[in-house]
């Protein structure tokens, strides 16, 4: 087991950041905390690099205790939200600071630099200074750094939280094939369900402080523990007690059982599917996904009555109070 | 009156809805604010030289290769010499102590900090006075192991440190808070422990903080008259400062005396001046390569916010 | 910024703020240098009994100096307010050759030792001044000796925020309709009050405690031109030190609560103008 959380806790304050919380990776896998803000997951993942101290619990790594031991010593590296890049060094100096630390020899230093940043990408902008940089580049020099002194576990606080959409899908694909290459146990934060599901091995959703639900994307999706994971990871309606995705509704021109006549409000396409805007007669609304092929030949127009009819949905016991549906992506 | 419709009028200027009239507005304000400044300021100071050299160069170098006023320099340059490096290098820890650790008493603490500005300097020669004079029970310790304090140099090296203690502290502790932990804690993370951190990654960011405090506190150190006039009990040839040395060369009627040492005095500042500016310029040059927060010269050091709790401290 | 428990495994001096080195070191620094002499001076004005403190600060000539000192501060207050926020608006808003050098001498009474600007100041308009304007020993001459040595904190306090004003805010004032004047009155000037109030409060301080540049050109007369922390050395100086602690308190207790009132107003300002 490359990390084990055991019971962790954490208070700020008034805040209870973390509530008992338990939780195990394993060897070479890539997991992403998935929550909202305020869920604790970037608490969760200081407590594993040793920047935060829980109030009860332990920490494993590679099976030992690290609870009590100083971030120097536990061999993890650690990606910022904002790379906390040293702004007064090089991108290369940067890169080589944790090896110089450790009291690499030159030559070792500057074969190890370099490769790093060719592996990265960035090797062309050595000399210069992270201000002379793009963010993306940045966020790359963040990584060539925590990667440089070969940690045993890699983590990333929201990596690609300050990039614009472009960018961040390219790095989302490039950290994948990363991770393929490199095999680093790799736990990263994010608030960004697609994200999460993009790049992801395994993801940890989190709310208030706990763990909701552990598993591979696929599955959180498709057999969400909570209405709390279902309505967080991927759009979903919520049409009295039930729950439905977009794509599990079908639209009918003619009434039958089980199907509730709606308005459009809107037709919008998005590409290969059509997303189709519904008021219900009791006034709630409804989002429908449809092909585009199914849009076109039902000749959807906004103003229309159409039947909508739930092909699958789920109902979860205890209807706690939940959030807004998640935007449809 | 005429100053406030003035500076109504010459909004119309960013406004531009009359170009005519605002430019006679500009004009106006500008003329104003120079004359303001040129009575005030640049007068003044232009008179000094003027003054000094009135009876040519002779006089002035007389003046100088006087005994009492080499031993005054030299007094005023010692006391700088002392005080600067205590006042950084204790700034430097309380800053760290103020912006990057959590213990009681630190709003106490952070409010000491901005205590000398909020006090006249004779105030505080006054209570260095009590504290160490002859008549002190610290004073008569201090006394009986051969220690003098007042009317010494010990007392003007206390004195200029008080009046000087905020300089370092209120530029340091601004930048400490804006660049934040993250880059201490990727140090950390890294394998950097806390000195090796504090050298490497800490130190670097905030030098220009301190070389700023740094160029603050040796004006100050070099000019303060008022505590230092208070501990110093003006020994001829023993504890008469530069400043303290204009007053008296003034009082024995000793003009060309008086004015040589205020020009010293009054180059040391230029040139201090000429430092703040660089750094200011050097300032707005790195400005352009990184998201810094504009400040002002003295003005993120002493926040009136500062001051609210002392009353209760 | 939230309070963390006091319980840190391992580490001394660590990064997570719970190190007591740096603090313990600070406290010592600032408890020798000014908590103790502070102290002190409370003690020591209280020395002969509280009788004495108020006869001692209720004499005709400290009741005048005092009541100089506060009267010459405020109106300083006031002219700064006004001319200091003029320089800083010709500083950010004009452009004119030179302007770098007046930039440059804003900072000069920081720089300037204040016996040499009195001795500056002196030569200007005492009894040698080139244009025959005498003002020694008159309670003007203390009022110009204040303007020079606090320029710097009306300029400097209100020169930023200047800068960062969104021109936009103007224009769009402007486009609804407001004349130049409205425009100043109604959105520059709200949004510098909180600033002016800062370099006011900064200045104001200053002048209570002002020493060095009054002393030679104010010619120090009882009850006409002697300031309060003039008064107080001739107080020491005539070897009553009790005296002198006692003005001397009431000289710091008035600096701040005057601050703290200032600052009070400041904030209150300030959330209104964030409100709006």
């Amino acid at each position: 087991m490359a990390i084990r959380i055991a019971g962790v806790s954490k208070r700020f304050g008034e805040f209870q950041a973390l509530h008992d919380v338990s939780l195990d990776v394993t060897d070479g896998e890539l997991t992403a905390l998935l929550g909202p803000s305020g869920s604790g997951k970037s608490t969760l993942l200081r407590i594993i690099a040793g920047l935060e101290v829980p109030d009860a619990g332990e920490i494993w790594l590679n099976e030992r205790d690290v609870t009590t031991i100083p971030p120097q010593q536990r061999g993890v590296g650690f990606v910022f939200q904002h790379y906390a890049p040293f702004k007064h060094m090089t991108v290369f100096d940067n890169v080589a600071f944790g090896l110089t630390i450790r009291k690499r020899p030159k030559d070792e230093i500057q074969r190890k630099v370099r490769d790093l940043l060719k592996l990265v990408q960035i090797d062309q902008f050595a000399d210069r200074y992270p201000a002379q940089l793009s963010g993306g580049q940045r966020q790359r020099m963040a990584l060539a750094r925590a990667l440089a002194v070969e940690p045993e576990v890699l983590l990333l606080d929201e990596p690609f939280g300050a990039l614009d959409a472009r960018v961040r899908k390219e790095l989302r694909a490039w950290l994948r094939r990363l991770h393929d290459e490199t095999h680093v146990t790799t736990v990263f934060v994010t608030h960004d369900q697609e994200e999460a599901m993009d790049v992801a091995d395994r993801i940890v959703v989190m709310d208030h402080g706990r763990i909701e639900q552990v598993g591979p994307p696929r599955e959180l999706y498709e057999r969400p523990a909570n209405e709390f994971v279902m309505s967080f990871i991927g759009p979903v309606n919520r049409l009295g007690q039930t729950w439905v995705r977009p794509h599990d509704i079908d639209i009918l021109l003619e009434p039958t059982d089980n199907a509730t006549e709606a308005m459009i409000d809107r037709v919008v396409y998005l590409g290969f599917e059509v997303r189709v805007e519904l008021t219900r007669t009791d006034g709630s609304q409804v989002s429908v996904q449809v092909p585009r092929g199914e849009a076109e030949q039902l000749e959807l127009k906004a103003g229309q009555i159409v039947y909508a009819r739930a092909s699958r949905e789920r109902v979860f016991e205890a209807a706690s109070s939940v959030g807004p549906a998640a935007p449809a992506a | 009156m005429t100053a406030a419709s003035s500076a109504a009028a010459s909004g119309a200027q960013a406004v531009a809805t009359n170009g005519r009239q605002a430019r006679v507005a500009r004009l106006t304000v500008r003329g104003i604010v120079l004359v303001y400044l040129g009575l005030l300021l640049v007068l003044p100071v232009a008179m000094v030289f003027v003054r000094a050299f009135e009876g040519g160069i002779g006089p002035v170098l007389q003046a100088i290769s006087r005994p009492a006023f080499q031993s005054a320099f030299m007094l005023t340059v010692t006391i700088t010499a002392i005080t600067v490096p205590v006042c950084t290098f204790f700034g430097v820890i309380t800053a760290l102590a103020i912006a990057r650790r959590r213990f009681p008493g630190r709003s106490i603490l952070n409010s000491l900090v901005d205590l000398p500005f909020a006090l006249s300097p004779v105030v505080i020669g006054l209570s260095l006075f009590l504290v160490y004079g002859s008549n002190s029970p610290i004073g008569e310790f201090l006394a009986n192991n051969g220690i003098t304090v007042i009317f010494a140099l010990p007392g003007m090296v206390l004195a200029t440190i008080f009046v000087c203690l905020p300089f370092v502290i209120r530029e340091v502790v601004p930048v400490l808070r804006e660049i934040g932990t993250d880059q201490e804690e990727a140090a950390y993370t890294l394998g950097a422990g806390s000195i090796r951190t504090f050298m490497r990654v800490t130190l670097p960011a905030i030098r220009w903080g301190i070389l700023y405090g740094v160029i603050l506190t040796v004006a100050r150190s070099l000019g303060e008259f008022g505590a230092v006039a208070i501990v110093s009990g003006k020994i001829s040839g023993k504890t008469i400062t530069l400043t303290t040395h204009v007053q008296e060369r003034y009082e024995a009627f000793d003009i060309v005396g008086a004015y040589t040492a205020s020009i010293v005095l009054a180059t040391m500042a230029l040139l201090v001046l000429f430092g703040m500016q660089l750094y200011q310029s050097g300032r707005l040059s790195r400005k352009g390569s990184s998201e810094e927060e504009p400040q002002g010269l003295l003005l993120g050091p002493v926040p009136a916010a500062g001051t609210n709790s002392q009353g209760g401290a | 910024m939230s309070a963390r428990p006091l319980r840190r495994p391992g580490a001394i001096g660590s990064y997570d703020g719970r190190g007591l080195l740096g603090p313990g070191l600070a406290a010592l620094y600032l408890g020798l240098i000014v908590m103790i002499p502070i102290a002190v001076l409370f003690w020591q004005s209280l020395g002969q009994g509280l009788d004495s403190f108020i006869a001692a600060v209720t004499s005709p000539q400290a009741l005048g100096a005092l009541k100089l000192t506060f009267a010459a501060s405020f109106i300083v207050l006031i002219i700064n307010a006004v001319m200091g926020t003029l320089v800083a608006w010709v500083l950010v808003r004009d452009e004119f050759p030179g302007k770098r050098i007046i930039e440059a001498l804003i900072d000069l009474p920081f720089a300037l030792p204040t016996i040499v600007t009195g001795l500056t100041l002196l030569a200007l308009y005492g009894p040698r001044s080139p244009f025959g304007i005498n003002i020694a020993y008159q309670q003007v001459s203390i009022l110009i000796a204040l303007l020079f040595v606090t320029l710097p904190f009306m300029v400097r306090s209100v020169q930023p925020v200047l800068l960062e004003l969104d021109r936009d805010m103007e224009e769009a004032a402007a486009s609804l309709g407001a004349s130049p004047f409205t425009v100043i009155r109604r959105v520059v000037l709200p949004n510098l009050a909180p600033a002016i109030l800062t370099g006011g409060a900064l200045g104001f301080a200053r002048c209570m405690g002002e020493f060095g540049s009054v002393v030679l050109i104010s010619g120090n007369i009882p009850l006409k031109t002697e300031v309060s922390s003039v008064y107080i050395k001739g107080l020491i100086e005539g070897d009553q030190p009790d005296a002198a602690a006692a003005v001397s308190i009431v000289l710091l207790v008035v600096s701040l609560v005057l601050l703290t009132v200032f600052d009070i107003v400041r904030r209150r300002i300030s959330r209104h103008s964030e409100a709006t």
